[in-house]
């Protein structure tokens, strides 16, 4: 039977009207992330060292810790403590904020320091109760000012001055390394170089740990089996959730399930990441060995130079998979990343050749 | 120490009020003289009262001792905080007669008005509470815990928060202003003490009486000269954003402002502690001196206030005329009342940039008066219109009014209180006076900041220039704690304040025997703070008690038997922590004498840093990271690092 011409067009007309649904979607524009402006410090306009270990936002003051001094920048102007102002040690490596005093606390190489008003006052294993010189990590949470330190944790109660320390016989921790911790109202974690994850209960004062359930084995049997490596490099407790970097993939874990990040199955650049910071529940951003990278809780942005010709790039990866380049004229100051603080819509981002401010583009 | 109370000094030293002065109060009085007597006798001629003996106090006269003074704003009240009688006095400011006394907590320290004068603030320093008081009903309305050995309040000028100095934690607490609740601590300087606001209410300037840790170590390794800051709190975000560097400064006191805001002073000592000191007569051991400060000056500069012959010791109070004329400064050591025309000490500072602090003619040139007042001045507070200036005499329990126009002493309101001078109070008074000293330059409390120490250390002993530095020890607690000085070679207190300190530090007539018998009646009467790291019911927290388990093991960690010579507790025994013997711990350096030291106590250990004989360990841990490498100052080499931090948790709460 003939098809009554009416038809045989509408069918064409739906026909086309499909095709050229489908090629929309088939062109869709990547999508819409951050865009970022980057100018880079080094010592060329001001920093003291290029190897930039850690950053932090202080309102409108900006905190470098370098392998030279501790840096601040204000006022459009550096200025550097050192030793000679009572800095601990030159190498800070990390740093944070106390947000109810102002007070800033150093983690170096030999000791904590805690810069306050312009005094430095450092604290070392030998004249105080720390337990170890080398602080990689530091966070403040109310009184207490908890350390990771390369011979385990401890807590400053700064109202009593009391230190106390976490190591292998009162904690489940079984090897000492540990490298970040987040501290909050409630949980504080430890991420420790071979031991996993630790966790204290502000509340009850308990321990618990998180361990890769495949043990040191550099396999992965089970995705989202539990945290992904047992040498963890950075934790962040945000809103929650729990996210962990290590040198083998990034975990995140809300309480009940584990999700972990791999190169070969999201948009991580590396699975070689130096720190995670979260921003809220689902967003978090990856400081990796090859670039800096965001990810918004379905899309994967890739902040850094090319690695086949060094030019600044920023690629897109959507939920399917799909990687769209964005064209963009300027990237972070090195591709191995170290550390990242948020001012605003703002970022700066700590990098093994320089520190560099993000500034965000809007369409 | 309530009024009409006395006082029952036990074993462990700590003061509590033992009964009120009723019918037969008289008779505990004069017992407690006769026991004063005994006890002189018995300081003197070097025997001690065994711990663990019940005895009555030297002496219980309850004297006002007032420490400060402050105005109304309408200029009609005078409200006197009396320290030692814990209580407000308030005063009619015309006639002087008393409107109404108004008890407060322990050994208050500090008082300051709200904005609006409606309540009155009182920090007491022995308990750690803010009384507040409503200047409407003269009563105390609300008493609220703040931190260790709060000194001073201030609230700012929207009187939505409380700035209260604590002088043990070294911080600065911010409380709401309505409730009282602890928001926050600011890191101050050392021995946190007072504050002043700016004139335009923006900024809170807080000084500190205990010079802050070195942070360096030097080529002179415990011989860093002091350093001290005047901590600037930014008042609407109650954050640190400043701290004014006072080099070379030990001891800083009240800070005050001139009306425009364009000139602040503070006054504090400058003592010399990095030279020997053997020539006081070379300008002493310590200078007195402001710091101003301000548009007017410029940078920060040190202006003397001493003159040869005629020191300034020990300064404490500063308050700036209105008109900005002049300041007026106590020197509570020299029992008088400093005046500078302050335009002249403006055109000083212009016409020399460079330091003239060693200058002791310099002062000639903007000191325009040198007011004799009561015994121990310290707070002051002037009139409205700048006519009449008001001066606490602590010692004498008077209050000298000044006629500024004249320069001179017009009336001294007299505190009610006992009339007679107990030989304690004289004790005290003495050891308050520059009087007895070479061209009255110091006295014991200089170096013994409120009957405490000064934090610093000393090459004090005519034995050799740079031989035998020694840290300058708490003076609380010292009964049972006999031998004195680091080698332990004074016997007992009359010997180390007596001929050989006169000699040394007077350098002119000595104490006769009573008034020596006195001080060390006053000496041995202080009683140690109360720790602030002991739990309520003294029991131990679990850190406290693994530390007490080392300090008193005889084993060490590999089962060894630990000799009785190396358990910390064979010399550090007793209540007081110490055998009164004197040991070789390992501590002594070339440039000692002797490598073998009296054993100190170890009350309120916590407070004193830094600590072995010559200050060379700035902190508790450093005596054993550092400074006992051979264990000799008591096994310690086998502890981990948490056990040692668990020690030195148990030794705070000595």
């Amino acid at each position: 039977m003939k098809k009554p011409i009416c038809a045989e067009l509408r069918n064409a007309l739906l026909a086309g009207l499909l095709a050229l649904l489908a090629g929309t979607v088939g062109m869709a524009a990547a999508p819409q992330m951050p865009r970022y402006r980057f100018e880079n410090f080094t010592t060329a306009n001001g920093l003291p060292n290029d190897h930039v270990y850690a950053v932090l936002v202080d309102g409108s003051r900006l905190w470098a810790g370098t392998e030279d001094g501790l840096a601040v920048y204000e006022n459009h102007a550096w200025k550097t403590y050192t030793t000679r102002d009572g800095l601990a040690h030159r190498a800070v490596l990390s740093l944070a904020l106390d947000q109810r005093t102002g007070d800033v606390w150093a983690g170096t190489m030999a000791g904590l320091s805690r810069i306050s008003g312009g005094r430095i006052d450092s604290f070392t294993q030998l004249n105080s109760g720390l337990s170890n010189d080398v602080v990689y990590g530091v966070s403040v949470e109310g009184e207490n000012v908890w350390v990771a330190t390369a011979a385990g944790g401890c807590r400053l109660n700064l109202r009593t001055g009391q230190w106390s320390l976490y190591n292998e016989r009162n904690t489940p921790m079984n090897e000492i390394w540990a490298y970040s911790v987040s501290a909050t109202p409630t949980k504080v974690y430890y991420a420790v170089w071979g031991s996993g994850l630790l966790e204290y209960d502000q509340k009850t004062g308990r321990w618990d740990k998180y361990d890769d359930p495949d043990g040191e084995n550099e396999i992965v049997l089970f995705k989202d089996q539990g945290l992904i490596h047992e040498i963890v490099t950075s934790v962040s407790y945000v809103d929650n959730i729990l996210w962990a970097a290590t040198y083998f993939g990034d975990s995140r874990y809300d309480g009940r399930y584990w999700h972990n990040f791999l190169t070969k199955d999201s948009g991580l650049p590396s699975n070689f990441t130096n720190q995670v910071k979260g921003v809220d529940a689902k967003r978090a951003w990856f400081c990796t060995d090859k670039g800096l990278a965001y990810y918004d809780g379905v899309n994967w942005a890739v902040y850094r130079s090319s690695l086949q010709d060094g030019r600044p790039e920023m690629t897109v990866r959507d939920e399917a998979g799909k990687v769209t380049a964005v064209p963009v004229s300027t990237a972070p100051a090195h591709n191995y990343v170290l550390g990242i603080d948020f001012q605003g819509d703002d970022i700066w981002v700590a990098t093994a050749k320089g520190l560099s401010h993000g500034i965000r583009q809007h369409p | 120490m309530r009024s009409g109370s006395i006082q029952t000094v036990h074993a462990r030293g700590s003061v509590r009020p033992a009964r009120k002065l009723g019918a037969c109060g008289w008779s505990w009085t004069v017992l407690s003289m006769v026991a004063g007597v005994c006890l002189g006798w018995a300081a003197w001629s070097g025997s001690s009262v065994h711990a663990g003996e019940e005895k009555p106090s030297v002496e219980s006269m309850d004297y006002a001792s007032p420490l400060e003074v402050l105005l109304s704003p309408d200029g009609a009240r005078l409200y006197v905080l009396c320290q030692q009688s814990e209580e407000i006095r308030v005063l009619d400011a015309t006639k002087y007669a008393v409107i109404k006394t108004i008890a407060v907590g322990r050994v208050p320290r500090g008082f300051s008005l709200s904005p609006d004068g409606a309540r009155l603030f009182v920090t007491n320093s022995w308990d750690d509470t803010l009384s507040v008081i409503d200047t409407n009903s003269l009563s105390v309305v609300d008493t609220w815990p703040v931190g260790a050995e709060p000194s001073s309040v201030v609230e700012d000028r929207a009187g939505k928060k409380l700035f209260v100095a604590n002088r043990i934690s070294n911080d600065v607490a911010v409380l709401d202003a309505e409730t009282g609740a602890e928001q926050k601590r600011l890191l101050a300087g050392r021995g946190a003490s007072y504050m002043a606001l700016s004139p335009d209410g923006t900024k809170l300037y807080a000084t500190h009486v205990y010079p802050n840790p070195s942070r360096v170590r030097t080529g002179l390794e415990n011989r860093t000269a002091p350093e001290s800051e005047i901590t600037v709190i930014d008042v609407a975000r109650a954050v640190v954003v400043d701290r004014m560097a006072l080099h070379q400064i030990a001891g800083v006191f009240h800070v005050a402002f001139s009306a425009d805001g364009r000139l602040g002073a503070v006054a504090q000592y400058h003592p010399k502690n990095t030279v020997p000191l053997a020539h006081l007569e070379h300008g002493g051991a310590f200078e007195d001196t402001l710091t101003v400060f301000g548009a007017d000056v410029g940078k920060p500069v040190e202006v003397p206030l001493d003159e040869l012959e005629r020191y300034a010791s020990q300064p404490f109070g500063v308050v700036i005329s209105s008109d900005k004329s002049r300041m007026y400064v106590t020197s509570s050591g020299s029992e008088s009342v400093i005046v500078i025309d302050v335009a002249r000490l403006v055109r000083t500072i212009h016409a020399h940039p460079a330091s003239f602090v060693q200058d002791l003619s310099a002062s000639a040139n903007y000191v325009v008066a040198r007011i004799g007042v009561g015994l121990n001045p310290r707070g002051l507070a002037l009139t409205g219109d700048g006519r009449r200036l008001f001066v606490a005499n602590r010692l004498d329990d008077t209050i000298s009014v000044i006629d500024t126009a004249g320069n001179r002493v017009v009336t001294s309101i007299k505190l009610d209180g006992p009339k007679r001078i107990s030989p304690l109070r004289h004790g005290e008074q003495t050891f308050y006076s520059a009087r007895q000293s070479f061209q009255g330059q110091i006295a014991c409390a200089t170096c013994h900041i409120d009957s405490t120490f000064d934090g610093m250390t000393w090459d004090l002993e005519p034995d050799g220039f740079g031989r035998d530095i020694v840290d300058n020890r708490l003076i609380e607690d010292l009964i049972d704690t006999d031998p004195f000085k680091w080698t332990g070679t004074n016997p007992n207190i009359p010997t180390e304040c007596g001929p050989r300190t006169e000699k040394y530090f007077w350098r002119s007539e000595q104490w006769d025997n009573l008034t020596l018998t006195d001080v060390t009646l006053y000496m041995r009467s202080l009683p140690p703070r109360p720790s602030r790291w002991k739990l309520r019911g003294y029991e131990l927290t679990a850190a406290q008690e693994r530390g007490k388990a080392i300090f008193e093991r005889n084993v060490d960690k590999f089962h060894n038997p630990i000799g009785e010579f190396n358990r910390c507790i064979y010399c550090h025994n007793g209540l007081k922590g110490t055998r009164q013997q004197s040991f070789d711990v390992g501590t002594g350096k070339e440039t000692d004498n002797t490598g073998v030291f009296d054993t100190p106590q170890l009350s309120n250990i916590a407070l004193t840093a830094p600590y072995l004989h010559d200050g060379s360990a700035r902190t508790l841990e450093e005596i054993w990271t550092v400074f006992n490498p051979k264990d000799q100052h008591g096994r310690t080499n086998d502890l981990t690092k948490d056990e040692l931090n668990d020690l030195i948790e148990y030794l705070r709460t000595r």
